[in-house]
């Protein structure tokens, strides 16, 4: 029988990871609940977090030595038989133990990751490990269990064995007459039925055992092997086996020998496990669709003027079928966050202690579902943002003491769904943003002008600058050459953004806004020209006709809107991408107001189309990058349309730098008056 | 061809089994665990169960226990995986009523014996 192993691998190599993530958050709060009473207290109140953690880690020690990965079958085993030592109470699970599992939960992750992908793992620190859960176990007073007795090296040709199973024996769903068999299968045997304890017929309980059995066996087979037919049923019955021929001096049987074939796993090979009932309800769209399709062939064939309004109910309710349909299929590409979010307590855990602060987090809303892709691409700007909290938001205890703060500090991690966005928020009861240092900072590094008044928000949102740091030294926590223009440059990719808010000794508040999917896209197609453009909905503020007044030219070049007294930057796309415009006149056409990440930009288009689902097609696969555009998609004429990159645009409309931003917004009240005879303006 | 319940809480093992089973003939049904293994035991009997012992929810020894209850399954018999170390589970599970069991790590055809010994 030849099974091929290497199909199951996947779904193991998910599982186990999926459980390694699991030991890892029950780990944390099995120290918590240790820390917060005497230990023992607190797993004997606790066994089912011993229990969970128990089963992941059996579970893949049962899988790899199963699916043949020997190196992550023997880790598992060590860590498993360490458990087994917290479990029974030996030992106390304080912190240098989990911190040792914890360990024991990286070694085993990157084995499992490496029996995936083929490749090499770290030996020398597993091997450091594994010596140190030895020593843990070294430390208890248990004796080891005794290894399997030595088989025995004489092999007799002949058994006599007497074989008087329980009453009861039917009760456990054995059967003697199976047992029989399978010594039959063994070698030859002849045997002898006793039913001196058979009962009269009116005492008969057909469902109890009343017979004996004395079977001769010959054959060339070990007492082990006999009794291993008979291991099932050792505890309900009366067994003898005693050789009864002579002695033969033969070989001992070979120990069972598990085949160990690596396969090849192919590591890119995603895959997404579906909930039933998404599934259902994607076959029951289906069938609807399929309904509707054969209603409107059959309309279709015998058309008649009189039949115009079926057919019109027919394409409405074909259209609502094809949302749904599209709206389920979406629906299988959905995780919740907690795929994410389960990476921050290890995180928190491993820096506090390493940077002396006492920090705890709290996670809500981990149910919230989003796309899979989304899920993978949030995880590094999530884990960044809550480092940046750890280090530079939360306080050392002193600090909070004196501050009157409790020493703990606090991360909250929240997630909803806010229309067709999901929302995370990260926040820390910190200090807050030093808006005195990051101003210095930035004037520093020549980032703004020395003598540039900024707000609170325009403050703040110089961290996301590119060339900014204001941590002291740079540790190994946050200043990981990775700054938080990359944060948000991550989220941007996402099509998301990110917004920082802060108060003076509460904390600060990360608020991260990321579509539901990156497959489909809300948009308001706009006409410039000839041309359709795609603009993300969620961007967009509101639309206004020109007021050819409100108009200004700033002295460093550009235009200005001044709109109920902010001045946005307006962008005349025709220019940008060269387009032949039905109009140059502002007053023809309409403004679009966008937004992002706090700044606001004027797009002139020459009308509004209307707005549009559209599916995301990528450019820079089949084409290359293009500033100001993120994508491309197809509209139902089957022209393609450009969907444009509004934080691109934004960016460049700021001028790409904050100085450009700043100056705008320092100059631009004087500039109104000037711009009125501009030549622009009719 | 028999009808068999595995019930496992890794799908990995799950598929694995059924997957063998079926390989020979055999109508193989999962459960994830105790409980759900029950309940599909409700409207349905089987020749044959094949159940792990750590599992959430109802683990394999309460599950033995409930199903030898049942009046269909005072006979049938009912395998329990379990690991060369769990010699204290084998015989909690013996107690309640498992018929044998198989040990972990097993390959396609040690499952495929151990199932034609017990279905005859």
């Amino acid at each position: 029988m030849a099974i091929d192993m290497r199909q199951f691998h996947q779904t193991f190599f998910e599982e186990s990871l999926e459980g390694l993530a699991v030991m890892e958050t029950e780990l944390l709060r099995l120290e918590k609940t240790t820390d917060s009473s005497d230990g023992r207290a607190g797993v004997a109140t606790n066994p089912e977090i011993l229990n969970t953690i128990f089963r992941a880690v059996h579970s893949i020690k049962g899988g790899s030595s199963t699916f043949g990965f020997g190196d992550v079958a023997n880790f598992s085993h060590v860590l498993e038989s360490r458990l087994d030592v917290l479990r029974d109470g030996r030992c106390m699970p304080d912190r240098p133990v989990v911190g040792l599992l914890l360990l024991a939960v990286d070694c085993l992750r990157s084995l499992i990751v490496a029996a995936k992908t083929g490749k090499e793992t770290d030996r020398k620190t597993i091997d450091a490990v594994r010596d140190q859960l030895h020593e843990l176990a070294q430390r208890e007073t248990t004796p080891p269990t005794p290894g399997a007795c030595p088989a025995s090296t004489l092999v007799p040709a002949c058994w006599r064995i007497v074989f008087r199973p329980s009453r009861q024996i039917f009760f456990s769903g054995n059967d003697p007459l199976r047992i029989l068999r399978e010594l039959a299968a063994l070698g030859e045997v002849k045997i002898a039925v006793d039913i001196s304890t058979l009962p009269s017929w009116e005492l008969f309980n057909p469902e109890e055992c009343y017979l004996a059995w004395t079977i001769d066996f010959a054959g060339r087979v070990t007492r082990e092997a006999l009794a291993e037919v008979f291991s099932w049923v050792m505890d309900d019955c009366d067994l003898d086996i005693v050789p009864s021929a002579s002695m033969t001096p033969s070989l001992s049987i070979t120990p069972r020998a598990i085949a160990e074939a690596v396969a090849n796993v192919d590591a890119h090979a995603g895959s997404i496990r579906v909930s039933v009932p998404k599934v259902d309800a994607l076959i029951n769209m289906v069938g609807e669709l399929v309904i509707t399709q054969s209603m409107l062939s059959q309309l279709a064939s015998h058309f008649t003027l009189e039949s115009l309004p079926k057919l019109f109910i027919g394409l409405a309710q074909l259209e609502r079928n094809t949302r749904e349909l599209q709206e389920s299929v979406m629906h299988i590409r959905m995780l919740p966050l907690s795929f994410a979010f389960n990476r921050l307590p290890r995180l928190v855990h491993d820096m506090s202690q390493k940077i002396g602060k006492k920090v705890e987090i709290i996670i809500s809303g981990e149910q919230t579902e989003i796309d899979k892709t989304m899920i993978e691409g949030i995880i590094d700007p999530l884990l960044h943002l809550a480092r940046n909290c750890l280090d530079h938001g939360i306080e050392p205890p002193a600090e909070r003491r004196a501050a009157g703060k409790p020493e703990t500090g606090l991360i909250e991690l929240k997630a909803y769904q806010k229309g067709g966005n999901v929302v995370i928020e990260i926040r820390d009861d910190g200090r807050g943003l030093d808006y005195k240092r990051i101003h210095a900072k930035a004037i520093q590094r020549s980032l703004v002008a020395a003598d540039a008044k900024l707000t609170r928000e325009e403050i703040a949102e110089l961290i996301f600058v590119p060339g900014f740091s204001t941590a002291e030294t740079v540790s190994d926590i946050s200043g990981r050459g990775v700054g938080m223009d990359v944060v948000r440059n991550n989220i941007h990719g996402l099509g998301g953004n990110v917004e920082i808010t802060s108060e003076d000794g509460r904390g600060t508040r990360f608020l991260v806004r990321l579509p539901l999917t990156l497959a489909i896209l809300d948009g308001l197609s706009v006409q410039v020209g000839a041309h359709t453009y795609i603009l993300p909905l969620v961007c967009i503020v509101e639309s206004v006709r020109v007021h050819p007044e409100q108009v200004s030219h700033p002295a460093g070049g550009g235009e200005l809107y001044g709109l109920r007294k902010e001045y946005l930057p307006l962008i005349r796309l025709y220019e940008l991408f060269g387009v032949e415009p039905r109009s140059t006149d502002l007053t023809q056409g309409i403004l679009v107001v966008v937004e992002i990440d706090g700044r606001k930009a004027g797009l002139y288009v020459d009308d509004l189309l209307g707005q549009q689902q559209v599916v995301i097609k990528s450019l820079q696969t089949n084409y290359r990058r293009v500033e100001g555009i993120s994508a491309a998609t197809i509209l139902g004429d089957g022209t393609v349309s450009m969907i444009l990159d509004v934080a691109g645009l934004v960016r460049m409309a700021h001028a790409g730098s904050i100085r450009g931003d700043v100056a705008v917004h320092q100059r631009a009240p004087t500039d109104v008056g000037r711009s009125a005879g501009s030549p622009t303006i009719n | 061809m028999a009808t068999i319940l595995t019930v496992d809480d890794t799908a990995s093992m799950r598929q694995m089994i059924s997957f063998t089973l079926n390989s020979v003939g055999h109508e193989v049904l999962q459960a994830a665990d105790g409980r759900e293994a029950l309940s599909i035991l409700q409207n349905k009997k089987v020749d044959l169960v094949i159940t792990d012992v750590n599992m959430p929810n109802m683990d394999g020894i309460t599950f033995v226990k409930s199903l030898r209850e049942l009046i269909d399954y005072k006979f049938t018999p009912i395998l329990m995986l379990t690991t060369e170390s769990q010699d204290a589970k084998r015989q909690q599970g013996k107690t309640v009523g498992a018929t044998g069991w198989i040990v972990k790590p097993f390959n396609p055809e040690q499952l495929l014996n151990v199932v034609k010994k017990v279905l005859g």
